[in-house]
């Protein structure tokens, strides 16, 4: 049993990369009608902003988890300023194509001068407060041990998630934000800078990947190649999922990386292969995807 | 949807004849390399890989369906035509513990690539029908994770041995008196092939079909009100392009002796995509000349190491920024009529 617990526990936290990444996906589709194929690189990016402000200017896990999703989503920002924003009113696919080959580029780069192999990035051992030790150690919960770093992800991806959705649901930028999606020309005649509002959303949605990395750094290592192969499964979580709600991919996230979980206790060998099967069987009795509207 | 092919096709109607004579002159070009001393393994290759794009290109080009997972064709029929002809025997497990055994002897050349063929056309069906119930950029990213499962399939079963991949494949004798082994008649075996499937592709575009095709790429839902089947002609152009993407995987196994993981990996369909991106989109020669083009930069780049990624992916940025016809696109539209 103690094993099963242990495949959940994964499980729930490679839900929460996914739930971060697909939300930054569908909130970049909702107002840019782009599939941000540079998600996956960009999450690398916030893990390696994580490693250089730790081993170049001694800044710790704490500031790492503010700055490094504000850098990658500020070059995030200058991204979409420079390329992306002329693609408006063309076909989809060049969206996809325009990110692909960014995505190529700093992968490309990191692994010239970091190589395919992994940085270690160690799990912070501070505030010290009596016994507790930063995140490190865990709690014998008498059924498991709960290692507290990841019990920490878990909860604060969470929290992040609901924050977002809270941001886009019930506030007046997030209405603004929704209704730009809807009809960007009758939002800017009401005076709404909706050029501004695109720049942001894609500097939020490339922020929450950022947010991952540096979550994902201690547990994952820091690697060029860590998102490549990430991104690919968030695509087809996104498929599953539909991109038409926020809390739909929340949900989708966290739950396919449950099943994720329990497909490494049960049946091994098909673990990385479980939710592009799963992926399949949707499309064939829901071809929009279990929130999503039809595309 | 039809700002895929607003900005980069000539509206002028084909001009076939034209299209003919580039078709001879280029194959006349391509007959006499051996006699001028260009490096035949280098041609050989790049004509597999041309093939390949102008079959990927059949479907973006002319059905406005961008599948970012045709390497999944190219490594089947790779693995499968690989297999039949070193090992033969084909055997799968039909129950827990229980295996169905077909004992063959390894296989000629021609019931090799007849197996990846069809294996590839199977493998089309399959997929296609799963990935073209969505539409537009849905349909891109069903396609790669569909690719991504096979290529853990393949990682993980034990006839492509995995990381290793297949290796020192017999080339044999084709029909029986062919011998693939000698390079320069292995090169006109290439080229005989390469040019038949460029033909069925033109075919296939000038032919009605094609031109249903088109009409769906510029407006689905005015195809569907003229009572076409849609579904069924997207699914049709899918197994034809995945089919001679399997033509494809199955020639490059004579040329390369290899079938490998790198074949299904993502990374290949990028590499798809680019060469039809830098030649153009839904131009008829554009695929040939883009396959060429990123072939021979990766055999002189190949001392770079990770540069060539990066220099792929500055061109893709590139082309999608300033260069959305690609090269024979430019050409094209210079000249006025379609290329």
């Amino acid at each position: 049993m103690q094993a099963l617990y242990a495949q959940l526990l994964v499980g729930l936290i490679n839900g929460s990369f996914y739930a971060l990444l697909s939300l930054g996906l569908a909130v970049i589709f909702g107002m840019l009608n782009i599939i941000n194929f540079a998600h996956g690189a960009l999450y690398m990016m916030g893990a390696f902003c994580a490693y250089f402000l730790l081993n170049l200017a001694g800044i710790g896990y704490w500031w790492a988890l503010i700055i490094a999703p504000i850098a990658v989503g500020v070059f995030g920002m200058i991204l979409e300023r420079t390329m992306l924003q002329w693609l408006a009113g063309l076909d989809h696919l060049y969206g996809l194509l325009l990110t692909f080959g960014i995505a190529l580029i700093v992968q490309g780069l990191f692994q010239n001068y970091f190589g395919s192999s992994g940085l270690p990035y160690a799990i912070p051992d501070y505030p010290q407060i009596g016994d507790w030790r930063g995140l490190q150690g865990g709690i014998n919960l008498g059924f498991m041990f709960l290692p507290i770093y990841r019990g920490w992800v878990v909860i604060f991806s969470l929290v992040v998630c609901l924050a977002t959705w809270f941001l886009i649901e019930k506030t007046r930028l997030g209405a603004y934000l929704r209704a730009a999606t809807e009809n960007p020309t009758l939002v800017r005649a009401f005076g709404i800078n909706v050029p501004r509002m695109i720049t942001l959303t894609y500097g939020l949605g490339v922020g929450l990947a950022a947010l991952a990395g540096v979550l994902s750094a201690p547990i994952n290592q820091v690697r060029p190649l860590m998102g490549a192969d990430l991104i690919i499964v968030v695509f087809a979580v996104v498929v599953i999922g539909g991109m038409g709600s926020i809390m739909g991919s929340i949900i989708t996230g966290f739950a396919l990386g449950v099943i994720e979980g329990l497909t490494k206790y049960f049946y091994p060998e098909a673990s990385n292969t479980v939710v592009f099967v799963l992926m399949v069987l949707v499309l064939l009795v829901k071809p929009t995807g279990l929130t999503g509207r039809a595309a | 949807m039809s700002a895929l092919t607003d900005d980069t096709l000539p509206a002028s109607p084909r001009a076939v004849r034209d299209e003919m004579i580039v078709f001879v002159v280029m194959a006349a070009l391509l007959a006499i390399v051996p006699a001028t001393g260009i490096y035949p393994f280098f041609v050989m290759q790049a004509l597999c890989f041309a093939l390949l794009a102008c079959a990927f290109n059949l479907l973006i080009g002319f059905g406005g369906l961008l599948s970012f997972g045709h390497a999944m064709f190219l490594g089947t029929a790779g693995y499968v035509t690989a297999h039949l002809l070193k090992v033969g025997q084909i055997s799968f497990p039909y129950w827990a513990g229980h295996w169905v055994v077909i004992p063959l002897p390894p296989l000629s050349p021609e019931l090799g690539i007849i197996g990846g063929v069809l294996v590839s056309a199977l493998l089309a069906l399959v997929t296609g029908y799963v990935s073209i119930r969505r539409q537009g950029i849905y349909f891109s990213m069903i396609t790669l994770a569909l690719s991504q499962l096979l290529y853990f399939i393949y990682l993980q079963a034990p006839f492509t041995h995995g990381e290793d991949g297949i290796q020192g494949i017999p080339q044999g004798m084709l029909f029986g008196f062919i011998d693939l082994s000698k390079p320069t008649i292995l090169y006109y075996v290439v080229l005989a092939v390469f040019l038949a499937g460029f033909l069925l592709i033109f075919r296939t575009i000038n032919s009605p079909f094609g031109e249903v095709l088109k009409s769906i790429r510029e407006n689905e839902p005015r195809a569907i009100s003229l009572g076409y089947k849609t579904d069924q002609y997207k699914l049709l152009a899918y197994i034809a392009s995945g089919t001679l993407a399997g033509l494809a995987g199955s020639l490059k196994v004579f040329v390369a002796q290899n079938a490998s993981l790198t074949d299904v990996h993502w990374t290949m369909s990028g590499e798809i995509v680019l060469m039809t991106l830098v030649g153009g989109l839904g131009t008829i020669f554009g695929p040939i000349v883009g396959a060429f083009i990123i072939i021979a930069m990766q055999q002189y780049l190949a001392g770079f190491g990770q540069w060539v990624t990066v220099i792929q992916g500055v061109i893709f940025v590139g082309c999608v920024l300033a260069f959305r016809r690609g090269i024979v696109g430019e050409v094209a539209n210079r000249v006025g009529h379609s290329l």
